[in-house]
């Protein structure tokens, strides 16, 4: 293996990590804000639930910021192509974004039913539309995205916003929801007492259980539909130009490396399995810790079966697939990759140390009387 | 390279200023603020008075309010190079991502993960633990500062980079010339000391409000005396290291401090400042010039016998580099076809570093290697940013820079002799001027992007070909959305600051059983 090639590999184990991490630690508080409304039914409720979050949303957030950064940084192709593409639906997700730490920080601050209903719903949507999106995104990138290049590689993009949601990414959009519902509902069984916890553990259960149907549905739609294969290419350390292979369309390609390296069946099992026994141990009432291991491990698991599927495509397109953006062709250079891995070496275990102590100072369940004990000490 | 309709290029260059404006009245607060609460919670663990712990909770719930925000409105900033900057994130991201990407890694985690613990780490950490927290988040937030003016410092003065035709974008050589570039050394000395203004005076004109009404006077007291001190030496860094901004302006970036003077005609050493006047673009005079003898000279040479050149000087010297670029323009379209050309490949050798030069001609035409005498002449003319607005931004941010150092070096005297409270013309003026950093941090993010112009990387891609292929419709759209969201996010942020000002921290009365809170 050439240097090139190695680092082109790492950098995109990194992406996934980054998505990962993402999808575990924001996915908490997305999907802790979808189920607000429903576990929490008295204004001290909710409160409580949003304070379970309170003191990390703000470092959870920083994954997805740091993702961007990434993909920006490693594969700037992809940055391009995915966010000018999807230019609308990038919109819906940064106003859900935006709105979300202002609807923490704004809703404590005034005491009246009304003002605090309306922002319990802005953050039940600012929790469920990046949830979608992020899904239905996936399942785009999965799919092709209509996209080809000028020689000079300035790229255009013939779609359109409901045009993204196909049925194939919707099923994809509900699979993210589900497993962003189940994650919160395990992380309120860790920080809550009954009746919060109580209620998060029957929704968390079905939303476990509706995880798993909805990711197997989605393996068996995905054998039906057409995948990308490179046909012909400049080499895996070639300059990276997405203009220089041909690809074809292939039928059932999006599943072919299971049956060839029989190993990478264990991203989907890992999902798998991970939703039926985060599902198990939250309807059980068995301890909530090992659910919201589960729950990760699921997160992770889905992640990884799509990224697995799609290899060695980042993002193929489906307007002129020669202009599909793979792991080959879409990176930075040498010299750029190996800075940001020996930068991400060092930091990255770094951030999950004092991330690790943050939570351990952090330990333990928020109660009702917490809050009321220091009405505005808290959100 | 496929130039995109102008629309789009002004509709986006529209958002992203609307957006960058906005997102920048957050980041100077909490770059000094974040630093003022590091400082007064020093001052609570050294000498254990509690009146500082409640300081710097109050100052807190404020700092809170903004920080929010400033993330919120950040996250937009990040995406809009991908979203309206597809062609500049290709073009460029080799080099610009990395600084983005490690001020994620090295600064936000750490101060977004801080501040969980500054906010919620009061009964759970040691007191000495707490200060950590808080110090850690304060150098986040300066470390993130940094790393961005990296990343800007670049768009400025592009350095440790070539064009690489196989991949057609800019490509790293030299990264460490990228991480010390100079000019983002001095961008970033500048900035964190604007925003250490700015949290100064957010906190003088607070303290300085609660002093005319005769509330918390303990409190208000200590508040404005380590602001003035704080304050002063800031004020006096951001003038002084303008000063060096201005100088790196002048050695890189040669039309940008000819824009802001403007100075149309090169003048003999030393040149004159001009200190008042109007810039014509059309005519290039400045009509009602006030000139002081010497002193640009001196700014931007740091000597009295090197000339400073002057636009019209400038665009000649620019339209011989857009010749350079067609000629390396033209090798470049042969070695794209045939990688093996050496004569082709000598000519990029040589002339590839203006190679953005002739790229300004693709807003004239296609064929850039067939531009005649008038495109070229007016491509060159396109290498003057907007005059006007640079020269005026330009003196009303310096001369607010010299009154905040003689607001905080008068508060600071004061403070001294303990009679912040008997001039009442001070404290008024102190609470008047709040809104001033905000006003020169502003013109300052004017001066840096707007004299960049035409350019979105100085001499290397111009800002209408950075556009991504989007329809106008999704950018007005996006627009509108910015401006309904932001407006709303403006008011409720007003509103509660005003409320909490209002309110007040919550200080025991009288001695008794220490208040854990406030508002």
């Amino acid at each position: 293996m050439s240097a090139y090639e190695t680092l082109r590999l790492i950098w995109w184990a990194v992406l996934g990590v980054l998505l990962i991490g993402f999808a575990v630690m924001d996915g908490f508080d997305l999907g802790t804000a979808m189920l607000l409304p429903f576990v929490g039914r008295t204004d001290i409720e909710r409160r409580v639930v949003i304070n379970t979050i309170g003191p990390v949303w703000e470092g959870n957030q920083v994954w997805l910021i740091t993702g961007g950064g990434a993909i920006f940084a490693a594969w700037p192709a992809l940055y391009a192509v995915a966010f000018s593409g999807f230019y609308l639906a990038m919109f819906l997700l940064l106003a859900a974004l935006i709105l979300r730490p202002v609807g923490f920080k704004f809703r404590s601050k005034i005491e009246n039913a009304r003002w605090r209903a309306s922002w319990d719903m802005v953050l039940f949507l600012a929790g469920l539309v990046p949830a979608l999106v992020f899904g239905v995104a996936f399942g785009n990138a999965m799919l092709g995205a209509p996209f080809r290049f000028t020689p000079s590689l300035r790229m255009i993009y013939t779609g359109g916003l409901l045009e993204l949601f196909s049925p194939f990414a919707l099923l994809c959009g509900l699979v993210s929801v589900a497993m962003l519902l189940t994650h919160g509902a395990t992380w309120l069984a860790c920080k809550t007492e009954a009746p919060i916890a109580a209620r998060a553990r029957r929704i968390g259960s079905i939303a476990a259980l509706a995880t798993l149907l909805l990711f197997a549905l989605g393996g068996l739609f995905a054998a039906h539909l057409d995948g990308y294969v490179i046909t012909q290419f400049a080499g895996v350390d070639a300059p990276s130009n997405p203009l220089t292979k041909h690809v074809a369309r292939v039928p059932g390609a999006l599943l072919a490396h299971y049956g060839r390296a029989p190993w990478t069946l264990a991203a989907p099992f890992l999902g798998l399995a991970g939703a039926a026994l985060a599902g198990l141990l939250l309807a059980g009432g068995k301890a909530a810790k090992p659910a919201f291991l589960c729950s990760a491990a699921a997160i992770a698991g889905i992640i990884a079966t799509a990224g697995i599927s799609l290899f060695p495509f980042l993002l193929p397109s489906s307007l002129d697939p020669d202009a599909g953006l793979t792991v080959w062709d879409a990176s930075s250079s040498a010299g750029t990759l190996l800075t940001m891995a020996v930068a991400t070496a060092v930091l990255l275990p770094i951030i999950l140390l004092y991330t690790g102590f943050i939570y351990h100072v952090l330990r333990g369940k928020v109660t009702a009387g917490a809050i009321e004990a220091d009405p505005h000490g808290n959100y | 390279m496929g130039a995109a309709p102008m629309d789009i290029v002004q509709l986006s260059r529209l958002q992203f200023a609307l957006t960058a404006l906005y997102h920048f009245l957050f980041v100077p607060l909490t770059l000094g603020m974040s630093v003022l609460l590091a400082v007064m919670e020093s001052v609570y663990v050294t000498t254990g008075r509690t009146i500082w712990r409640d300081m710097v909770k109050f100052w807190g719930v404020l700092f809170g309010i903004n920080f929010a925000m400033g993330v919120a409105t950040g996250i937009t900033m990040e995406f809009e190079f991908g979203t309206n900057w597809a062609y500049y994130a290709h073009y460029v991201g080799d080099i610009f991502g990395a600084p983005l990407a490690i001020e994620g890694l090295m600064a936000f985690f750490l101060e977004a993960s801080f501040i969980g613990l500054f906010f919620f780490g009061w009964n759970r950490l040691s007191r000495v633990q707490h200060l950590i927290a808080t110090c850690l988040m304060a150098l986040g937030t300066n470390l993130s500062a940094l790393w961005i003016l990296i990343a800007n410092g670049w768009m400025q003065h592009p350095v440790g980079a070539h064009f690489d035709i196989a991949t057609m974008r800019m490509e790293v050589t030299d990264f460490a010339a990228v991480v010390f570039n100079p000019v983002a050394q001095a961008k970033f000395v500048h900035t964190v000391s604007a925003g250490y203004v700015t949290g100064a005076m957010f906190i003088a004109s607070i303290s300085a409000f609660y002093l005319l009404r005769g509330r918390h006077r303990g409190l208000a007291i200590r508040s404005l005396t380590v602001a003035a001190s704080f304050g002063l030496a800031a004020a006096l860094s951001v003038v002084v290291l303008g000063d060096e901004s201005g100088y790196m302006a002048g050695q890189n970036q040669k039309m940008k401090i000819a824009a802001i003077e403007a100075m149309w005609q090169t003048e003999p050493a030393p040149a004159s400042f001009t200190a008042f006047g109007i810039p014509d673009q059309t005519t290039h005079e400045t009509r009602y010039a006030i000139r002081i003898p010497y002193l640009l000279g001196l700014i931007a040479t740091r000597s009295i016998d090197t000339p400073v050149a002057g636009i019209d000087n400038l665009v000649s010297q620019n339209e011989l580099r857009i010749r350079t670029g067609m000629r390396a323009y033209g090798a470049m379209e042969t070695l794209r076809v045939h990688p093996d050309d050496e004569a082709a490949r000598a000519i990029f050798k040589a002339d590839g570093r203006d190679l953005g030069y002739a790229l300004l001609l693709r807003r004239y035409t296609d064929h850039v290697t067939q531009a005649g005498e008038a495109t070229i002449a007016k491509a060159a003319l396109d290498t003057i940013p907007p005059v006007l607005p640079l020269f005026f931004s330009f003196r009303i941010m310096v001369g607010l820079g010299f009154f905040f150092i003689a607001l905080f070096a008068t508060l600071f005297v004061q403070a001294s002799r303990r009679q912040l409270e008997r001039h009442r013309w001070l404290l008024h003026v102190t609470l008047w001027a709040l809104p001033l950093p905000w006003l020169a941090a502003e013109l300052g993010w004017v001066v840096a992007e707007v004299g960049r112009q035409p350019w979105t990387i100085d001499g290397v891609l111009p800002t209408f070909l950075s556009v991504s292929s989007v329809p106008a419709s999704d950018v007005i759209l996006s627009i509108a959305g910015f401006v309904t969201l932001y407006t709303a996010m403006a008011v409720i942020e007003m509103v509660l600051m005003t409320r909490a000002i209002r309110h007040g921290p919550e200080l025991p009365a009288k001695p008794g059983p220490m208040q854990e809170r406030v508002a």
